[in-house]
């Protein structure tokens, strides 16, 4: 199952303490949650809205329930979680400003991970080839896009600052290996952010 | 009636099972509990049948059993034919060989409930103090009331803890007061098109049901005999209900406003859509195999329920010692439900992320509405099984 996950989720299931009471927020068919389960005996819930990736996800025994992030991540209590992860989901989100807050509400720890959207490749898509991007991490074309909210690191940054968050530490990595933070902006194409209260 | 439906119940039962040693287990079984039931209204109920099956084996250690609880007008015959009937099991798609509950791995229990009329004491049962049968001296009882009868029945099954308590419906109220009354008893509860109170709109459909019966010059007060029960009332509760079980979408697409055995309107009050001809014969079959009484009594026990008033309408506080013992939760419910619908299998949801607990949830798709828990449902099936062996994972 280890060899199986995908690299941006090995960097995200890499900063998840073992033990510990975790959230998957866009959990889809539990593929992190049951790999951090077996490989760090995390307390593992999710949420996600497709009624197809719950009946997966529950089927592999996890605790997950179908459910919208916008409206429904009110129905946990304060620090109800240790972690929440948002893997490679804020782009997706309505409000991702708003969903920021209650991941740091409903847990302690934050973990996010997205596209950049200033890696060079999305850049020379517009920049030279005028048109959007279809790259590795963002593989599908402009207008079957579920992603509404694409944005670059340095963009993250400041609405993590905005949003009166912190950043703990960050990865990046680049056709899917880690790679050092040196111009990550420009040369990562994914990026994994933890995240605390200030 | 009850003794004979007994026979018949271990003869069948027989051909079923592995040979049983144990006279408790097996189909058709029946026991008398030894101390009074204490009840929600503060009566308590002396020398309490309870008619009931088992099927597969106990394991050693006792970890293994799994409580099924019936809706309404179920019984305990879950995966074995209905020995009055001759119709297969209730649940068979869900409970039996190679289904997500097995009596291969799995020590299965059905009871039917309190106030019933398949073998437990209900209504139509002898009142030892006069040697009639109670009728309407019969008392009220609850959710919670028939759930302290499981529990004496487990008692005697020498179960200590529940792997799970499984059910639909109002099958679903009893898993849920399961986690409310005994969470030390119960690993896991699977609660499917249920909910956690009875609504306004659930409330005023069984009043209904309760007025056609009483308004049957055969109910008596109650107090009809066998030969002389009120059908036409009992029929007319059973039809109302029924369109409760289904949806819009599953009516018009079976029947639309075809007619029945006919090319044109009759300009007359006979069954001439096939609906109708449809409803009548529902209530029809339903009063052969059901107490009018019993329906009086389930159908109140139902509006009486909901989980959040004994903690000031907080539910989270019903399930925060489920929560603190570990207890998993697993909830379903259907998209066309319109009896209990999504809204209130979400404030469940809700209150058990408030309290805490393990949850699992999810909204099925579907166009046959509140019955569509007893039909082919496969993602339904998946879901309970890997809800069942995920509990292993812990």
């Amino acid at each position: 199952m280890k060899s199986a996950l995908r690299p941006d989720l090995q960097a995200v299931a890499d900063a998840v303490p073992a033990g510990a009471r975790v959230l998957d927020i866009g959990c889809g068919d539990g593929a992190l949650l049951a790999h951090l389960r077996t490989s760090r005996q995390v307390s593992a819930h999710g949420i996600d809205v497709s009624a197809a990736n719950v009946a997966s996800a529950v089927a592999r025994g996890l605790a997950v329930v179908q459910g919208d992030a916008h409206t429904d991540l009110s129905d946990w209590p304060d620090n109800a979680f240790d972690v929440a992860i948002l893997s490679d989901t804020l782009q997706a989100m309505r409000e991702p400003a708003r969903i920021l807050g209650e991941l740091l509400r409903v847990a302690r720890q934050g973990i996010v991970s997205f596209p950049n959207f200033g890696h060079w490749r999305v850049r020379a898509a517009l920049a030279v080839g005028g048109r959007m991007p279809v790259t590795r991490t963002l593989p599908v074309s402009w207008h079957q896009t579920t992603n509404i909210h694409l944005c670059t690191i340095n963009d993250f940054r400041a609405l993590v600052d905005d949003c009166g968050l912190r950043i703990d530490r960050a990865a990046f990595l680049a056709n899917g290996k880690l790679r050092s933070s040196f111009a990550a902006n420009l040369l990562a194409d994914q990026a994994v952010f933890v995240l605390c209260r200030p | 009636m009850r003794n004979v439906t007994f026979s018949i119940g271990r003869r069948i039962g027989d051909a079923m099972l592995a040979p049983v040693q144990d006279q408790r287990f097996g189909l058709g079984r029946t026991v008398r509990l030894a101390d009074p039931v204490p009840l929600a209204s503060g009566q308590s109920l002396a020398g309490v049948d309870i008619a009931y099956e088992t099927y597969g084996t106990l394991a050693p250690d006792g970890s293994n059993a799994i409580l099924i609880c019936h809706a309404l007008t179920g019984d305990q015959h879950v995966a074995s034919p209905n020995p009055r009937t001759g119709k297969p099991g209730w649940w068979e798609r869900l409970v039996g060989p190679g289904k997500p509950i097995d009596p291969a791995r799995h020590f299965i229990i059905c009871s039917n409930v309190l106030g019933g009329c398949s073998g437990t004491t209900g209504p139509g049962s002898a009142d030892p103090a006069i040697g009639q049968p109670f009728a309407m001296r019969f008392p009220v009882i609850t959710i919670a009331d028939m759930v302290t009868v499981q529990a004496r029945l487990l008692d005697h099954l020498g179960v200590e803890r529940l792997q799970a308590v499984v059910g639909g419906s109002m099958g679903g109220m009893q898993a849920l007061s399961w986690a409310a009354q005994f969470p030390e008893r119960v690993r896991a509860v699977v609660a499917i098109a249920s909910a956690a109170r009875h609504s306004a709109q659930n409330i005023a459909f069984h009043e209904v049901g309760r007025q056609a019966i009483m308004a049957d010059p055969r109910w008596a007060s109650g107090n009809y005999t066998a030969e002389d029960a009120p059908a036409a009332g009992l029929a007319v509760a059973r039809m109302a209900a029924h369109i409760t079980y289904l949806s819009e979408q599953g009516l018009t697409e079976r029947f639309g406003r075809r007619l029945q055995n006919r090319a044109a309107l009759g300009f007359g009050f006979d069954a001439e859509f096939q609906v109708e001809s449809y409803l009548r014969h529902q209530g029809l079959t339903f009063t052969e195999r059901f107490d009018a009484n019993s329906y009086l009594y389930i159908t109140r026990a139902m509006d009486y329920f909901d989980l959040a008033a004994p903690h000031d309408g907080v539910l989270a506080t019903a399930f925060a010692p489920a929560a603190a013992a570990g207890t998993r939760f697993a909830l379903i419910s259907f998209t066309s439900d319109w009896l209990y619908p999504t809204a209130e299998t979400k404030r469940i949801v809700r209150a058990l992320h408030g309290a805490g607990a393990a949850t699992s949830y999810c909204e099925l798709e579907s166009p046959h509405g509140h019955d569509a828990f007893l039909l082919d449902a496969p993602e339904m099936n998946r879901i309970v099984t890997g809800f069942l062996n995920g509990l292993a994972e812990g």
